[in-house]
């Protein structure tokens, strides 16, 4: 007999919480978005209304927020294989695809009108060309090509200072420029000692990172090529006369410390049972380098404006 | 829907306007303020 149609349950969709919304932009990663952002918005020269202020690292977030949804609603079927993202709201089933799209261009859409009403147009245009590069030209095209993914991808996450900096200076000069092309080439050697022990994950899913698809040699003598190209580009603002030396002596002590700890990964293989000490060591480092390096830039500038250093 | 489902429905309908209705008066409030910053 034919269930009654009356009284017959339907599996229900439930609407997803505020918290797997929030998930979607990746809160983690938008805690260094926001520092990197505050830090070119506080070392741009010049004054900022600290409610303008406020509101560009806002927009900033924001726009990082919707970059990252659209990237989850587009990789959905990729996290889902993988062990580290295989909890994330779209492939746990929490969430709708389509309210994380719609939820992504919305935040992003916002972020970028937001920025160029309250602060400048130029600000937004960059701003809403990173979070095209992210979830287009890095998410759809790039990632799933080419080994060199995490290289030009990185440039996603080198927008931030930039926007800061001309959220409050209007133009774009050599300077914000540096820094984005230091958080650039910080960014493979922190992502690939990342991938040296989490590979399986990618390699399950055929997602083509450097150790997948070059192997383990090339990849670590890469991430030492990037250490040493960081110690110039790191110290280059100071080189260039932006900061002073309190910034000058920190960037090349922390790019020192970091080229350092590359040396072991840069020259090692990966025996059994290995536990990959020098390649979580790096990763680790790296994080509290980008931290160092940008807080010693806003204290290099503080110290400036106040007269105590030349 | 079960009661069970129903429940938990209305309770996460409740907390996403609470969320919305928030951020609702935080812009609110930020648009006020910038409005006043750039005068």
């Amino acid at each position: 007999m034919a269930p009654d149609p009356m009284t017959q349950t339907v599996p229900t969709q439930l609407p997803a919480e505020w918290r797997d919304f929030f998930a979607l932009t990746k809160p983690r990663v938008m805690s260094l978005v926001i520092f990197t952002g505050l830090c070119g918005l506080l070392a741009a020269p010049g004054t900022i209304n600290p409610i303008l202020g406020f509101t560009a690292v806002l927009c900033i977030a924001l726009g990082a927020g919707g970059a990252a949804a659209l990237n989850q609603w587009w990789e959905a079927d990729i996290d889902a294989g993988m062990k580290r993202t295989a909890a994330r709201p779209l492939p746990a089933g929490r969430m709708n695809r389509t309210d994380a799209r719609d939820f992504g261009v919305l935040i992003a859409a916002a972020s970028v009108m937001i920025m160029g009403l309250a602060l400048n147009w130029l600000a937004a245009a960059i701003l809403a060309f990173s979070v095209f590069y992210y979830a287009v030209i890095y998410t759809v095209w790039l990632k799933p090509r080419t080994p060199q993914n995490i290289v030009i991808g990185g440039g996603a996450g080198a927008f931030p200072p930039l926007i800061g900096w001309v959220a409050v200076t209007g133009d774009i000069t050599l300077m914000p420029v540096l820094l984005f092309l230091i958080i650039f080439m910080w960014t493979p050697p922190h992502f690939w000692a990342l991938a040296l022990f989490v590979k399986t994950d990618y390699a399950n899913v055929g997602i083509p990172m450097m150790p997948v698809v070059r192997g383990e040699t090339s990849t670590r003598r890469q991430i030492f090529a990037y250490a040493v190209l960081l110690v110039p580009v790191a110290a280059a603002p100071w080189f260039i006369g932006g900061t002073a030396y309190v910034y000058g002596v920190a960037s090349l002590a922390l790019s020192l410390a970091f080229l350092a700890l590359s040396v072991p990964v840069a020259f090692r293989q990966t025996g059994t049972n290995d536990t990959m000490k020098p390649e979580k060591r790096l990763f680790a480092f790296s994080i509290i380098y980008l931290f160092a390096l940008f807080a010693a830039l806003v204290a290099d500038r503080v110290m400036a404006n106040q007269g105590w250093i030349a | 829907m079960t009661p069970e489902e129903e429940t938990e429905f209305k309770r996460r309908q409740k907390s996403r306007n609470l969320v919305v209705g928030g951020i609702l008066l935080f812009l609110a409030v930020l648009f006020y303020v910038i409005t006043i910053a750039r005068m």
